[in-house]
């Protein structure tokens, strides 16, 4: 394993290190160090590598990420993974506001809570939270899966698309135009099947359905309350 | 004396005007309010309103056809390893493909790169046509972020973060049904035919702080080679602007509410946001107190139609403009040679600007294949290609005549106003007086 020392090294010098990595690396497994709450860390990676990073670490860790796996023990700031491709982000504390945001795909794995507008825009990333997420979370996704575990902040899915929401405990209110929705064979399977991916025990069966009641989809006039 | 009783003819009230009332009658009969494209179609004060001096006595003029006179301009000096370097100071604006036809893109592309500059992708993200027809091609991140991808961002030659347009400050994008064609649909990962309105605040920054450290991320994920450009609709501009530098802009973009849009509410065009003009001045003033200008770039835009334009919009301080409007009509918007269509449509060529429908007769603002066919990307491209070239020799024949050998050095003492709102705008002083409202006495 290389292990890099951020306080010894800059984070330019480690993004640029991670990010140039030849698609043939034998060097796939990594660790950084003294990270202190550093925004912008291991953005824009492309290779199936494998980033462990210990301590807190800021905004947008791991954004953008293609293919690789990253790792933080410890919490993150905002911005978690924001865009990601492909891959998987995993955080083994809390995540701040806009974890996963406009993720086009791929998998994050936020094993404590998080924070406001969780999976805002998503667009195909799957997204489990083993705690709580906080208001607005989903607000205009557009695909993939959001998974709480925990319960979920006002407005829940607001001017929703496709994207699919399952929360396992209290949901303090529905955004416009997000309804409950029935809880088919194929949507337990697919949440038995994210859960195990994401390592997170917990049963499907007793986690509710949410998606979009696709009344906005079109404007008309008659549902202007709802905008 | 006649016998003949005078006729008082029909007076139109001032206030409800023919406009006015026709959009009374319409709103009443069908409840929703007008969404069209363009940008501000009310007068307001321009660069009209504004005149060169030219050379005097105190001043030395250039031959207008011999001496050189300079057009370059380098985007994102202040910390992009790999500047920008256009031919001429004119820019393409950001407009989608999605918005505008394929044909539309690729002629875009085709003419700016013929003249050395730079177009702008849009809502929706990059076309592998778009990149492929434009040598220099600036890569929109916008609230939505719909299509967006670290790959395109590497193959982008700057980052444009987009905060608002002049036509919508404070709203977001808009596409209606008729143009989300499944190709369209599949960019933004949207279900077909839907009403898409994008998002009007980024999702993952909420204010300046948060900005400077997205931009960071950016930075980092394409090698802090790429310029990275901050676009604000006119509103504020001083505070905008000095925010946008702090912000860690190496350009910054300024659209005045003349700017167009692909789709938007008519009152929202009309009602918010400010003219170009009252725009520049605070913007280069909030450079110049925070020791940037020139060094972090001033792009303005907005109603830009001709040489004199650019070159007032230079004189006042900006790098460079950028066209949106003008660049469509150059490529055959509105052209009269589809005026049996535009008709047909309850229009007039010069009018339309329903080009949310999707039915632009001259295969442009549309998705629909057959009209799109209508535009020959060669020959638009051509056509643009042509137009920025007026443009530029324009814009020099006013330097030389200024005596100016480089456009940059066009300064706000070669200004005057013809209106007294235009000198107290742009800070010049009105015609004939050493009076700028507001700044000086008579």
């Amino acid at each position: 394993m290389n292990v890099i020392d951020l306080s010894k090294t800059s984070l330019r010098e480690v993004n640029s290190r991670l990010q140039k990595l030849p698609k043939d690396t034998n060097e796939r497994l990594w660790k950084l160090t003294s990270v202190h709450g550093e925004h912008a860390c291991a953005v824009g990676l492309t290779q199936p590598i494998e980033v462990q990073i210990d301590g807190h670490i800021g905004y947008y860790c791991g954004g953008m990420n293609q293919n690789a796996t990253i790792v933080i023990n410890g919490q993150c700031g905002v911005g978690l993974a924001e865009n990601i491709m492909s891959g998987e982000v995993r955080v083994k504390g809390n995540a701040s506001a806009a974890a996963g945001a406009t993720g086009q795909g791929g998998l994050i794995v936020i094993e404590g809570d998080a924070g406001t507008r969780c999976g805002i825009s998503m667009k195909g990333v799957d997204i489990v939270v083993g705690g709580s997420v906080g208001a607005m979370s989903a607000f205009m996704a557009q695909a993939g899966s959001l998974v709480v575990c925990g319960d979920a902040g006002a407005n829940l899915g607001d001017s929703l698309y496709e994207a699919r929401i399952y929360v396992q405990g209290k949901v303090e209110s529905l955004g416009a135009d997000c309804v409950e929705k029935k809880m088919t064979p194929h949507h337990l399977a697919k949440l038995e099947r994210l859960l195990k991916r994401a390592g997170i025990a917990a049963d499907p069966a007793r986690f509710k359905r949410y998606g979009s009641a696709r009344k906005l989809y079109n404007f008309h006039v008659d549902n202007v309350d709802a905008y | 004396m006649s016998s003949t009783p005078f006729y008082t003819p029909p007076r139109w009230s001032a206030t409800f005007d023919a406009h006015s009332v026709a959009e009374i009658h319409r709103a009443a009969q069908t409840g929703i309010y007008d969404i069209r494209g363009a940008g501000a179609k009310r007068r307001v004060p321009h660069f009209d309103d504004l005149l060169f001096l030219g050379a005097s006595i105190s001043r030395y003029p250039l031959e207008g056809y011999r001496e050189k006179c300079g057009t370059d301009v380098v985007l994102g000096t202040r910390f992009a390893k790999k500047p920008i370097h256009l031919k001429i100071p004119v820019t393409i604006a950001g407009m989608s493909f999605g918005s505008l036809s394929g044909n539309a893109k690729e002629a875009l592309g085709r003419g700016a790169s013929q003249m050395g500059t730079s177009t702008t992708t849009g809502d929706g993200g990059m076309t592998p046509e778009e990149r492929l027809s434009s040598k220099t091609l600036v890569y929109q991140l916008l609230p939505s972020r719909y299509g967006m991808n670290p790959d395109d961002l590497r193959k982008a030659d700057a980052i444009e973060v987009v905060v608002g347009q002049g036509a919508k400050p404070g709203g977001g994008g808009m596409l209606l049904g008729q143009k989300i064609t499944e190709r369209v649909a599949k960019m933004r990962t949207l279900p077909v035919g839907i009403d898409q309105r994008s998002a009007c605040r980024h999702p993952d920054w909420t204010g300046p702080d948060d900005l400077q450290i997205k931009i960071q991320e950016l930075r980092e994920i394409t090698d802090w080679e790429k310029p990275i450009y901050i676009k604000v609709g006119a509103t504020r501009p001083y505070f905008d602007t000095a925010l946008a530098v702090k912000a860690g802009a190496d350009v910054v973009v300024l659209d005045g509410m003349q700017g167009g849009t692909a789709a938007t509410q008519d009152v929202f065009i009309e009602h918010v946001g400010i003219p170009i003009l009252a725009a520049i001045r605070p913007a280069v003033q909030a450079l110049q107190d925070l020791d940037m200008h020139r060094k972090v770039q001033l792009i303005v835009s907005g109603g830009i139609r001709n040489g004199a334009d650019v070159a007032k919009a230079l004189a006042l301080g900006a790098d460079a403009v950028a066209i949106g409007t003008a660049a469509l009509i150059a490529l055959g918007d509105n052209d009269p040679h589809w005026e049996d269509d535009y008709k047909k449509l309850g229009t007039t060529a010069g009018c339309y600007d329903d080009w949310h429908e999707g039915r632009d007769p001259a295969g442009i603002t549309t998705q629909d294949p057959e009209l799109s066919k209508r535009l020959d990307p060669v020959k638009a491209g051509k056509r643009l290609a042509n137009y920025l070239a007026v443009l530029t020799m324009e814009t020099q024949i006013i330097a030389r005549a200024c005596g100016k050998s480089h456009v940059h050095n066009l300064e706000p003492d070669d200004l005057v106003a013809v209106t007294v709102e235009a000198a107290a705008m742009a800070g010049v002083p009105l015609a004939g007086t050493n009076w700028i409202p507001g700044k000086s006495g008579m």
